[in-house]
């Protein structure tokens, strides 16, 4: 009997040595330990043993059927292993070959522009407003302080309904209706399209974006202006920016300042894109000139505020060094998809 | 305005660098447009004399002349100008010189052109007769008898000397942007007053007293105003006139200026004007009828030649100059033909006058004639300039002896320009600008402006010069105390106080949309918000939809952007036939703007803006349901599910069987949602192929155009949380041969009626059309899914439901199950 376990266990390790598939391990199992298998056969005849016999005997096959079940189970694992890696050897791919399209769209650079220049009023507790583009003479010029014959309201300057409504030409008329909505304290900015007499060529385009914003609030100086300006050039083109504030003129602010950037292509040292002054003009701003206040019907012993104004277009071509304006406009795909 | 610093120095002292003048001025309030240094880029450049001129052995056209340089023999130069003469004073670029060129016919260059001796045809040349262009002259201020050929000088000069010292050609020319609120700085003395404020000097006023004046004016000459549009005239004379070519100097500093030098007369007008900011005119006194100045607005329809040559024609509102008997000049803009001074004149009358801006501006638009006088006058000038501008000219008529002048003037002001007195706070000013100056320093701020201050303790009583027209209230203090502390020195603070910031709902629906659709592969363009009113017909709106109801603009760029928008679409279809031309395969875009309709409620309102958003998409992939799943997807992402898209077959911008009508239903509370009226969102569809052709879309195109206003109006952000399902869910397909004409819509409908509570979801798996079904048929096959929330549902019940939508289906739309 202990040789034909010893047998046994020889003729399983050959066969299992030889197999090549899972199938031949699995009959070498059933040929050994199936319900019919040699071991199972000898361990079935043992109960006509004597029990030292038996003992002995079972001790003996148990050992030897652990040993086979080892061997199986590795051989199965090995097999296995084999086979998952011709299958990984079959399935290998070229990994350099193009990913499949998947196309995010792109928000138009005027939208990017007037976002990026939102989320930094917003930063500083500026809330959104927003008026018609189609709006009253009263609220476009005569409510700012504009002169009765300033040349920026004839025909051949501004667009035109009927005498009293007109296309507006500024964001400006946002600061009339929130003037005329609200009570100071107030702290708003308001992007839109705005409207001017302009044949489109390289630099100009009869309709174009603005950026205004209003503060009014009691005790505003001329200094928050400069702080509010200063930090929004910080932020919009990086915190190397040094401002520059210049005396200028604007009917509905008194006193009016231009605000310069730094040049944030060259940092000041001058370039192409400001013109070898490092410098680059960016709004006009001003404290809000009191006949503008009044209209809101606002103390202007008690209030005081500050405005400004921007242009859209200005800044997205100087960011982006789009040198066309009517580029914006064309809305070629292969123009508009370069701002992804 | 352009400042030569040079004549600036006349009248005040200046020892700064000219960049740091400059910078200076840019911070005081005058912007700096181009600064350019003149006369430089010359280099061995000589005065010369021509001492004899032989004609060239083989060149008609040339000539050779032998010039004294100051040197011990003169050298040969060639030269093919025909202007030069023996004894003529001209400039020689000697060999190995620079001059700033262009030379004739190239484009000038930077650090000028170097001039080396050589041989032309055959005969040695040591250097370079110039001309004003060669030396760096623009065109339009070379006087006219020296545009062809050699500059030749008028006046003594040393030959050899340096050319640009002896001409006193260096000087810096800085052109500033003046602001409309101070025409004052249109005028070098008003340039003088900001540079001494700026630098802390004073102003030293021109000399305007003549010493040998003979006669009085009013023996020569009335003046009568008959028009309020003129606030003043002052008239003098000066007789004797000899009209020629004015000093070098006095030439110089106007081509300097960027002015052409006319004639003594006319030179010294102009010379004044850019002093004073003063526009003067001089007539003849022989054109003027009955020696008599009448100020009248013109005869409607009169034709009248100014100074140019032109015949003019005239309004009843134009302002003009009269003699006794016509007009001699247009007021303000141009003088005429009929008065111009010519070499003969011997009297001539000086006019100073003051006429308003608007009236001028009017009048000079009107006529298309903008001159350097009617654009100084558009902007306001001090009638109290007059005089003295008058005597100026006097003064520096006699000066260079061109003539001599009558005395007195002949002045009718009727209502004299007073000083106002504007009163300021210390306090204020202290408070608005966020620093702390003392009384004192604002004092002497306003001093150095030319200013009077009185007042005591924190009141200022600051009473400007009249050419300040500009100071009227305490901001305006506020402003001039500003710039010369400079704005620069103004501290940077945060102001006080907390805002919250917020922005409107419509806005936020917008900024989602936009991101949606940007995620779905959407680019966003912007278009025009005016358009041609063409659109409409290139999109086959009905004759009379309210897409026609147009807003329109009275003095539009063109036709083509003519009408606000009521629609978006035509703006995309341009859009996707400029992509479609430029080869651009396939096309995904969006846009949200505003469309306008005439306000038929209140036509003297304003026109009602609404938000809107066209989609277009053409290419591979693109097709109708892509469009439909886009946009079901966008509402879905606003919250708007309860979506319907019905058949529209009249709607001419699309394709009659690819156009539906996007629906949702009302929002109701309290009653059954299933009885809410539908509101239509928009409509969508392939456009039909008139419309592309229009378009030169040369491939099928889809597009839509949602009311933005009304998505708003339905749009529902607040999110809810459903609970997971907790019981599994059955699935059961069915296929239905029904019509070609049925309508998945319609077969949806009744299942979802049918199947009630159980049926969580319908989806359409396939729909086939081929022999096996029949003509005209066609096989839709749906997989239905059934869930109860609260128990595992067993086969029963899901049969029961099942079998009722199926009864549903044959009773109603008599559609059965296909056999398979």
């Amino acid at each position: 009997m202990q040789e034909r376990l010893k047998k046994i266990l020889e003729e399983s390790k050959e066969q299992l040595k030889k197999a090549s598939s899972l199938q031949e391990a699995e009959e070498t199992r059933i040929k050994v330990l199936g319900k019919k298998g040699e071991l199972t056969e000898i361990l079935r005849s043992m109960g006509k043993l004597s029990p030292e016999e038996r003992k002995e005997l079972g001790q003996a096959a148990n050992q030897v059927r652990a040993e086979v079940e080892k061997m199986l189970a590795d051989t199965v694992n090995e097999l296995k292993e084999k086979a998952r890696e011709a299958k990984f050897k079959a399935e290998t791919i070229d990994v350099t070959e193009p990913g499949k399209d998947f196309k995010l769209g792109t928000k138009h650079p005027i939208t990017i522009t007037i976002e990026e220049i939102a989320k930094v009023f917003k930063s500083m507790g500026f809330s959104l407003a927003e008026g018609p583009e189609v709006e009253t003479v009263f609220n476009n010029f005569d409510a700012l302080n504009a002169d009765p014959y300033h040349p920026a309201r004839d025909w051949t300057d501004t667009f035109y309904i009927n005498d009293e409504i007109l296309l507006r030409t500024q964001t400006s008329p946002v600061q009339v209706r929130t003037l005329l909505s609200q009570k100071p304290p107030i702290r708003v900015f308001a992007p839109g399209r705005c409207f001017r007499c302009d044949t489109p060529d390289a630099t100009h385009s009869p309709m174009f974006h603005q950026v205004e914003g209003l503060v009014v609030d009691e005790g505003i100086t001329m200094a928050d202006l400069k702080g509010v300006l200063d930090s929004f050039a910080k932020q919009m083109f990086g915190s190397d920016t040094r401002t520059k504030f210049r005396p200028h003129h604007f009917p509905f602010t008194e006193p009016s300042a231009e605000m310069d950037v730094s040049c944030f292509k060259c940092g000041g040292k001058g370039c192409r894109v400001c013109k070898g002054s490092g410098w680059i003009e960016i709004l006009g701003c001003g404290m809000v000139h009191p006949n503008v206040l009044k209209v809101g019907g606002v103390d202007t012993e008690k209030y005081t505020g500050f405005a400004f104004g921007m242009g859209v277009e200005r800044i997205a071509m100087l960011k982006y060094g789009i040198d066309d304006i009517r580029l914006l406009y064309e809305n070629d795909m292969r123009f508009i998809e370069q701002f992804k | 305005m352009i400042v030569s610093l040079e004549w600036l120095k006349d009248y005040t002292d200046l020892n700064v660098s000219p960049e740091e003048f400059c910078e200076k001025m840019i911070m005081s309030g005058s912007n700096l447009e181009t600064m350019e240094h003149v006369g430089a880029d010359m280099e061995k450049v000589v005065v010369g004399k021509i001492t004899k001129i032989e004609k060239h052995p083989d060149a008609d056209k040339l000539v050779v002349c032998k010039v004294d340089v100051g040197e011990a023999e003169p050298i040969q130069i060639v030269t093919g100008a025909p202007n030069v003469f023996e004894g003529a004073l001209v400039p020689v670029a000697l060999d190995g010189s620079r001059i700033p060129g262009p030379l004739h016919g190239q484009p000038k260059k930077e650090g000028g052109v170097k001039i080396k001796a050589g041989k032309l045809r055959g005969v040695e040349s040591c250097g370079m007769l110039c001309s004003f262009g060669e030396l760096g002259f623009q065109d339009k201020v070379v006087p006219v008898n020296q545009r062809d050929g050699i500059w030749i000088l008028n006046g003594e000069y040393e030959p050899g000397a340096d050319f640009a010292q002896a001409l006193e050609l260096d000087d810096y020319i800085i052109d500033f942007e003046i602001t409309p609120n101070r025409p004052d700085c249109l005028s070098m003395l008003g340039m003088a007053r900001e540079t001494a404020a700026t630098f802390d000097e004073k102003v030293s006023y021109p000399d305007t007293t003549c010493l040998n004046e003979t006669d009085k004016a009013e023996d020569y000459i009335s003046v009568e105003i008959k028009s309020d549009l003129c606030k003043r005239y002052v008239a003098r004379v000066v007789k004797d006139v000899k009209v020629e070519d004015s000093p070098w100097w006095l030439q110089r500093r106007l081509i300097h200026a960027g002015m052409r030098p006319i004639n003594n007369i006319v030179d010294i007008t102009n010379f004044v004007m850019l002093e004073y900011g003063q526009p003067l005119h001089a007539f003849d006194i022989n054109s003027v009828e009955g020696r008599k100045i009448v100020v009248d607005t013109a005869e409607e329809g009169e034709k009248f030649v100014t100074l140019d040559g032109t015949e003019r024609t005239l309004d009843d509102r134009m302002l003009m100059i009269h003699d006794a008997e016509k007009s001699i000049a247009v007021a303000g803009v141009m003088g005429g033909l009929n008065s111009e001074i010519e070499e003969t004149t011997k009297t001539v009358i000086v006019e100073s006058a003051n006429f308003l801006g608007n009236s001028v501006r009017t009048t000079a638009k009107r006529l298309g004639l903008r001159t350097e006088a009617s654009a100084r006058y558009e902007k306001g000038i001090d009638p109290n300039l007059c005089h003295d501008a008058a005597d100026r000219v006097c003064r520096l008529i006699e000066l260079i002896g061109a003539g001599t002048v009558v005395g007195g003037s002949v002045d009718v002001y009727p209502a004299p320009e007073k000083a106002r007195t504007v009163e300021g706070r210390v306090s204020r000013i202290n408070k608005v600008l966020g620093i702390e100056i003392s009384r004192e320093q604002m004092v002497r701020y306003f001093e150095s402006l030319e200013m009077k201050v009185e007042g005591e303790g924190d009141r200022l009583l600051v009473t400007p010069p009249t050419v300040r027209q500009d100071i009227e209230i305490e901001e305006d203090l506020i402003e001039e105390v500003a710039r010369l502390y400079g704005y620069d020195k103004l501290p940077v603070t945060i102001p006080k106080g907390n805002n919250e910031a917020s922005q409107s709902y419509e806005r936020d629906v917008k900024d989602l949309a936009r991101e949606t659709m940007c995620a779905m592969g959407a680019d966003e363009i912007q278009t025009y918000s005016f358009v041609s009113p063409k659109g409409v017909d290139n999109i086959r709106i009905d004759e009379d939809s309210w897409e026609r109801a147009f807003v329109r603009i009275l003095n539009p760029l063109g036709e083509d952007t003519s009408v606000m928008r009521t629609v978006l679409t035509p703006g995309m279809l341009e859009v996707l036939g400029r992509n479609y031309s430029r080869n651009i395969e396939s096309v995904r875009a969006f846009e949200i703007g505003n469309t306008f309709m005439q306000n038929l409620m209140d036509p003297e309102g304003l026109p009602i803006e609404s938000d809107a958003m066209s989609v277009g998409i053409y290419g591979k992939d693109n097709d109708f349901f892509t469009l439909k799943g886009m946009i079901t997807e966008l509402l879905s992402k606003l919250g708007i599910r309860d979506v319907e898209f019905t058949a529209e077959r009249e709607y001419g911008t699309y394709h009659p069987g690819r156009c539906a009508r996007i629906l949702t239903r009302e929002k109701v509370t309290g009653r059954n949602p299933e009885e809410a009226e539908w509101v239509e969102l928009g409509i969508m569809g392939e456009f039909h192929p008139d419309v592309t052709e229009k378009y030169g879309i040369g491939t099928r195109c889809c597009g839509a155009e949602l009311m933005l206003n009304v998505i708003t109006e339905m749009a529902d952000m607040e999110k809810v949380y459903y609970p997971l399902p907790k019981y599994p869910a059955t699935s059961r397909d069915i296929a239905l041969v029904v019509d070609e004409e049925m309508t998945v819509g319609e077969i949806q409908k009744v299942i979802r009626k049918a199947g009630g509570k159980l049926l969580k979801k319908i989806e359409l798996f396939d729909v086939y059309r081929g022999p096996q079904v029949g003509e005209n048929k066609k096989s839709v096959a749906f997989a239905l899914t059934y869930r109860h929330d609260d128990k595992t549902l067993t086969d029963e019940d899901v049969n029961a439901v099942h079998n009722k939508i199926l009864t549903n289906l044959k009773e109603k739309l008599d559609v059965v199950l296909r056999d398979i």
